[in-house]
């Protein structure tokens, strides 16, 4: 523990710490000598291409990608070209660009997944540089070929090649290059000699840092940082010149005395940094240069690469891999030698308190005194967290809580968070799984993306233990690693289908959020189309079995289950691509088996296809529907004989569906339509389309008499109703004679109280008087009544003895009828007396 | 640019609203609902950035105003509102158009009018459009086609659409999602057992996220109106009920002729008579309106009076206050009783209107007795009544005496195709299709086994204190009602003869709550019963339900839900087809 800052050194006012972080586990005969070698950011894989270069057909170079701690996790001889870059996608993807311009994406495990081409003219011109590069729009590629010009791919995923206007002056390949994404645009900075260029979309600039002549020589590397924000220039002098990518700035302008180009050249800085620095390695010697003008040196026995992260640099030799960084603040305060920070004091009194001494209250009672205790406690958890060495980590754990004690009404969260990340941190750090990750990576990576990583790299269990230990609701957490496992699961090809089938619905069972669509998608993509539908069975949601079932061509299914979930949507959706692929017959046939799918469709052609709803008809023989559509149709032709011809057709068809009344009304319809037409033609009476009884009305009030009496002989209306519309339409007319000959040629089937009151309604009270003498004897009060009569309706209604017809006279009575209210008083005293 | 989005919560919330107008009392709070709505509504709104107007479907308007005040929307940079129709659109200074419509093709026409021409004025904007209830593949389709040609009619039963089945069974989904599982589900006929159906595999797909809400209904009843056709064939008899047979409310509010809401103003006469209808609310808010809604309309006069002399007489009081204490008192009540005053009249002119018109217009389960019905509706026919009412009253004929004899049935069909046009061959053809209309078979006659014993004619209703749901037919119970009656006492069981009489399977589902969340019942308290109407209820029905809730020892309350609301009228024109005529 006293020596944990003996690894430290100096560096301005800070300092800057090498931690051990593998002993490598992989095995290389030749060391990183010779060799192309792409390691990802945030402890990510590494790949590893020997003598690329090497064109030789018969000894082909191995391609081997490995964890970042070495375990090895692909190797394959490779058989494509010479290979110029290699570099990893933010989605762990291997990129290999090729010399032609081609670039080949390979997933971890080394299978091939796609590859794409740079642009036409690099198969001419060569790629002589690459870079791979990460920006908020994914990863990009840039090139530039031997004929000095370059060309740029902002993100692969969405590939748009962009070739940059052409550098004046530029002959061959640029001393150095790199490229930036500022104020979301990616340019590319280049040096030729002493000149630097920008080169973005439409134009090429010259610039001049501050404080950089061209007297310090020629422009010989150049690095930006990891944040984009700051650039470092180094020319051939051996002058380093730090200052804002913007190049508006500069921090500092060191003399590093070395003329000789470095092999590596990265930027070394941490959020917060109090001393940001700049890297440099060549064969022998890794020299640390600070803004501050100071300098570390570490020699170097073997070739090494350099990885730069947000907070630091990896260092990757071949037998073992270091972190190089700014030793965090809180971790200077603490283990600063003679510190008397309070996180440090805490630290020392549980380590007295350890050995049982009384020390620790002195040191307690201190930072009490200073109300620091809090500060302490924090400062202590905050340093766990930078560390990695697992006793470090436990010692300060343990005095956080050992200070938490004196605390009242202290928040433990961030003390049980702590605790939680570093547990899983030290798990993905275990070199058997290989992400060496620190907290300040982790924190930017966030939670979801690292179980993302684990679950690429197949730890499945490892995921769920993680998911579960920091309880991750479960659609996020185990859910999405079952899905990921099951879809790793169903290519395994030593499996038969019924086995991969078991096991996955064992594991899986009915964990939510998984699809085991979306699992048997994958299966069918891997050319599996039985498992696929194996594992669909397992699926629960209907609605989500569809769209995979119509993929593999299984429309049968893809409808029954359609039809199962209810979903109408979903059903027109089958609907209507059985349509397109199948023929009309089988078509049809298929939609006869499920009868709520014919129904929709028949909506549909309802809407639609007219005629193929006939067609549909036709098919099920189902005249009375046939019939109907008929009729429908009928409506829209505005031409008679049309009109008659498809009226005809419906006659046809109801006569096969065997509905007799149909016919009958339907062959009167067409008698009628005739009729109305020869009487427009003949009078212009306006009757086409009419009702018969509207036709007879029309007749009868333009004089037709006879007319209206043939229709109603013709079509055996009920003679209530003829005559009711008769007596209405006379009556309306003023016919008075004629009415009353109407009344007199037979016996009226609805009765003379009807004449009486149309009469009435009609204000002839005269006419309506001929009728009462008429009416049945239970109608004549109310026939004396309606006209008024109070006198004959009380002469009526005292013959019939009848109460409640007396009182109804009665009620109609006002005092000027004092005599016929006496006789009806009489006589329902009369009548009670009884 | 068009970019197509779909709502689903807001259309199962919009359907539903109709509810929250009902029962804006009781234990339930359905402002959740109403909250929930909303709030997927400000979502849909914000997602589409900067300004924004909106083209209404007119049929829309009214139930998103039950959510969303016109405050709310401008909050969210609505600044123009219009009415969807063909052609331009007017003139507004916006970056976003957003179309709420139902998935309706017409609708889809004019949309693609309203863009095209849209077009080639304009250049950078941006279109969208909610479907209300939900996005359908048709109209997406035809956006992109725009083929012209007719016009859509979805009925269930008609045309075997689950559609509307589907968005019942989501949106029942929603409904627990907000108030938690529902334990018990019962159902009657053959659409409930969908959406039971539906129901219950939609929770086995969402398996594993367990909601975790403490149940507020106890019970679901599904039921579907093929079980009860004859109720809403007949007129319904509460005020309310009356109200919407005869003039119709919309959205909650009715539309009524002006002459008997003309402003009585001193010295001016009644010059000038209003021309426009007079628009009104109706909900509880209004006191008045809240006392007598379900009243049964022969009651409704003696409560108007009561009123106006409990209103007089706190008009009155002002003779009596004589301090100046007293003065003020009086004054602080006065806007109070103005309005009810006004209310009052309000309703006493309804009233008026509607006593001038029940007489001829209310058709009665009471006189189906053969051979009378016969000749009354073959007089109703030669007197050229109004065709629904015809219809009404066969359809009520033949539901009654399980069909009609073969002979009556012809005639009056040929009576109706004579009297009103042939072209009604069709929606005869529904009615029957729908079961509504069908001729006697050999089978038994069911019905006077299910009246007995249902006690669906009670001789003696009791109009003014009504003591059975009876009451809101003036002596028919509702068979709708009377089967929720019973489910909760004295249980299904009691009755499984007449359940097995009537159409379609009726059942009992549970469903498995997580373990904690079991009521525990507080001592009186009562259980609360979602009942769901598939294919419509009737103001009656509903007022009939409300009567059971406010039962005293009845031990159970009622949230009532349903497709839409439908009065004899409504219903039977939903089944008519008429063809296009051809235009000349």
């Amino acid at each position: 523990m006293a020596f944990i800052t003996a690894s430290w050194n100096p560096l301005g006012d800070a300092f800057y710490r090498k931690t051990d972080l593998y002993e490598m586990s992989w095995s290389l005969r030749d060391g990183l000598r010779d060799s192309l070698v792409a390691a990802a950011p945030y402890g990510g894989p590494i790949a590893l291409l020997r003598e690329p270069q090497r064109r030789s057909p018969s000894s082909r170079p191995q391609l081997e990608i490995y964890s970042a701690s070495g375990g090895t996790v692909a190797s394959f001889p490779w058989k494509s070209g010479p290979v110029v870059q290699l570099g990893w996608t933010v989605s762990d993807e291997l990129l290999c660009i090729q010399e032609d311009g081609t670039v080949l994406i390979y997933d971890l495990f080394g299978s091939f997944k796609r590859h794409f081409s740079m642009g036409q003219e690099v198969v001419q011109s060569q790629v002589m540089e690459a870079k791979v590069f990460h920006s908020p729009y994914g990863t990009g590629i840039a090139i530039v070929t031997s004929s000095s010009r370059f060309t740029l791919a902002t993100n692969i995923d969405d590939l748009k090649l962009r070739r940059l206007p052409e550098v004046p002056g530029l002959q061959g390949k640029p001393s150095c290059w790199v490229v930036l994404t500022q104020d979301r645009q990616t340019k590319v900075l280049l040096s030729n000699g002493p000149e630097l260029f920008i080169l973005d979309n439409t134009s090429c600039t010259v610039v001049c840092p501050p404080g950089l002549s061209p007297q310090d020589g020629n422009i010989v590397h150049m690095s930006v940082s990891f944040s984009y924000k700051y650039l470092a220039l180094l020319t051939d002098s051996g002058h380093l010149w730090t200052g804002l990518s913007t190049l508006q700035e500069k921090l500092s302008d060191v003399d590093t005395k070395k003329t000789m180009a470095p092999k590596q050249m990265l930027w070394c800085r941490r959020p917060k940094s109090q001393q940001p620095s700049v890297v440099l390695m060549w064969d022998r010697l890794l020299l640390v240069v600070g803004v501050c003008n100071e300098t570390i040196q570490y020699p170097i026995e073997d070739p090494c690469v350099l990885v730069g992260e947000m907070d630091g640099v990896r260092i990757i030799s071949s037998s073992n891999q270091e972190l190089l960084q700014e030793v965090p603040l809180v971790c200077q305060d603490i283990f600063k030698i003679a510190s008397m920070a309070p996180g440090a004091l805490l630290l020392e009194a549980h380590r007295e308190y350890e050995k049982s001494s009384q020390k620790a209250d002195e040191y307690l009672r201190e930072i009490k005194e200073q109300s620091m205790l809090g500060e302490a406690v924090r400062q202590c958890v905050e340093a766990a967290g930078h560390e990695y060495d697992t006793n470090t980590q436990k010692s300060l754990m343990r005095a956080a809580s050992f200070g938490k004690c004196f605390l009242t009404d202290f928040s433990p969260d961030q003390f049980v968070t702590t605790c939680r990340e570093l547990r899983v941190l030290n798990a993905v750090r275990d070199s058997s799984v290989g992400l060496p990750l620190t907290h300040t990576q982790f924190k930017q990576l966030t939670l979801q993306v690292l179980i993302d990583r684990l679950v690429y790299r197949q730890f499945y269990p490892l995921a769920i233990e993680v998911c579960r230990y920091l309880k991750i609701p479960d659609y996020q957490g185990v859910s999405r690693v079952l899905k990921h496992w099951a879809s790793c699961k169903v290519q395994q090809k030593d499996l038969t289908d019924d086995a991969i089938a078991r096991a996955v619905c064992m594991k899986v069972g009915d964990s939510p959020g998984v699809s085991y669509s979306d699992i048997a998608a994958k299966a069918y993509e891997c050319g599996r189309a039985e498992l696929a539908i194996k594992l669909l069975d397992f699926e629960a949601r209907s609605g989500e079995q569809v769209p995979l079932l119509l993929k593999m061509k299984r429309s049968q299914l893809a409808l029954s289950k359609a039809v199962e979930s209810g979903d109408t949507d979903l059903v027109y959706t089958v609907v209507s691509y059985l349509k397109n692929e199948m023929n009309r017959g089988d078509f049809f046939m298929t939609l006869r088996n499920q009868p709520v799918a014919l129904s929709l469709y028949r909506q549909f052609c309802k809407l639609q296809e007219q005629e193929t709803l006939k067609d549909l008809y036709n098919q099920d023989d189902d005249h009375q529907e046939l019939a109907n559509y008929y009729v429908t149709a009928s409506y829209r032709e505005k031409r008679l004989e049309g009109r008659l011809s498809l009226l005809q057709s419906a006659v046809d068809e109801y006569n096969k569906a065997k509905n007799e009344f149909a016919v009958k009304t339907t062959e009167d319809e067409m008698r009628l339509l005739r009729f109305q037409r020869k009487l427009d033609d003949e009078k212009g009476a306006g009757l086409l389309g009419l009702s018969l009884q509207v036709t007879m009305e029309t007749l009868l009030s333009l004089g037709l008499h006879k007319q209206a009496e043939q229709l109603y002989k013709d079509f055996r209306v009920p003679d209530k109703r003829y005559w009711w519309l008769k007596l209405k339409s006379l009556a309306e007319k003023e016919e008075w004679d004629e009415l009353e000959k109407f009344s007199k040629s037979k016996k009226s089937p609805i009765g003379y109280l009807a004449f009486v009151e149309v009469c009435i309604k009609c204000n002839n009270k005269y006419e309506a008087k001929k009728y009462v003498s008429k009416v049945t004897p239970e109608q004549k009060v109310k026939a004396h009544l309606a006209v008024g009569d109070l006198e004959g309706a009380a002469d009526a209604a005292i013959e019939r003895r009848n109460e409640a017809e007396i009182g109804a006279v009665l009620s109609r009575c006002s005092a000027s009828n004092s005599l016929v209210i006496e006789r009806l008083n009489r006589a329902r005293a009369a009548i009670a007396k009884k | 640019m068009m970019r197509l989005r779909r709502s689903h919560l807001i259309c199962c919330a919009a359907s539903k609203e109709k509810m929250a107008a009902h029962l804006s009392y009781g234990r339930v709070n359905l402002n959740i609902l109403r909250e929930a709505a909303r709030k997927e509504l400000r979502e849909f709104l914000d997602k589409c950035a900067g300004s924004k107007a909106i083209v209404w479907d007119e049929y829309l308007t009214g139930p998103f105003g039950l959510i969303a005040q016109y405050s709310l929307l401008k909050e969210h940079e609505v600044e123009k509102m219009f009415t969807l129709k063909n052609g331009r659109l007017p003139p507004a200074d916006v970056k976003n158009i957003i179309f709420f419509v139902r998935p309706r093709l017409e609708l889809m026409d004019i949309i693609a009018d309203n863009i095209t021409s849209e077009d080639r004025h304009h250049s950078s904007r941006d279109f969208h459009i909610l479907f209300v209830p939900r996005r359908s593949m048709l109209c997406e389709q035809r956006l992109k086609e725009q083929v012209l040609s007719g016009c859509v009619q979805v009925e269930c039963y008609l045309e075997n659409d689950q559609t509307s089945l589907y968005h019942t069974a989501k949106g029942l989904m929603t409904l627990q999602a907000l108030y938690g599982t529902i334990p018990q589900i019962y159902g009657k006929g053959e659409c409930a057992r969908l959406v039971a159906n539906m129901m219950l595999r939609m929770k086995r797909e969402f398996a594993g996220s367990q909601n975790q809400i403490l149940p507020v209904f106890d019970t679901l009843l599904l039921l579907d109106r093929n079980v009860d056709l004859l109720t809403p064939l007949a007129t319904q008899l509460t005020y309310e009920g009356l109200i919407d047979e005869i003039y119709g409310i919309s959205n909650g509010y009715v539309k009524l002729p002006p002459e008997k809401f003309a402003q009585k103003k001193q010295g001016e006469g009644s010059k000038d008579l209003p021309t426009e209808p007079k628009k009104l609310q109706l909900n509880s808010a209004e006191e008045l309106y809240a006392e007598i809604r379900d009243k049964n309309f022969n009651a409704v006069g003696a409560a108007l009076s009561k009123k106006a002399k409990i209103i007089s007489a706190a008009f009155e009081e002002r003779h009596n206050a004589k301090t100046v204490g007293e003065i003020k008192q009086f004054v602080s009540q006065l806007p109070h009783m103005q309005a009810a005053r006004s209310s009052l009249a309000n309703h006493t002119s309804i009233a008026e209107l509607i006593k001038d018109i029940t007489s001829a217009y209310i058709i009665q389960c009471f006189p189906i007795k053969s051979h009378y019905v016969n000749t009354y509706i073959e007089d109703c026919i030669a007197q050229k009544d109004p065709l629904i009412k015809i219809l009404r009253l066969v359809c009520m004929q033949s539901v009654c005496n399980n069909g009609l004899k073969h002979k009556v049935m012809d005639y009056y069909k040929r009576e109706i195709l004579q009297t009103y046009g042939y072209e009604h061959i069709l929606t005869l053809n529904n009615l029957e299709k729908a079961g509504l209309l069908k001729p006697q078979t050999g089978s038994r006659n069911n019905y006077p086994t299910i009246r007995k014993t249902l006690k669906l004619w009670m001789e003696d209703a009791n109009e003014q204190n009504p003591n059975d749901i009876s009451y809101v037919y003036s002596g028919y119970s509702p068979l709708s009602i009377r089967l929720t009656q019973i489910l909760a006492r004295p249980g299904w069981r009691s009755i499984e003869e007449v359940l097995k009489m009537l159409p379609g399977p009726h059942f009992e589902e549970r469903q498995q709550l997580p373990s904690g969340l079991h009521k525990k019942r507080q001592q009186g308290e009562n259980r609360t019963t979602l009942v769901f109407f598939l294919g419509g209820v009737t103001y009656a029905e509903i007022a009939a339900l409300r009567f059971l809730s406010q039962v005293e020892d009845s031990g159970m309350e009622y949230v009532i839900a349903t497709t839409k609301l439908i009065n004899g009228t409504t219903w039977i024109k939903s089944l008519m087809d008429r063809p296009e005529s051809p235009t000349q």
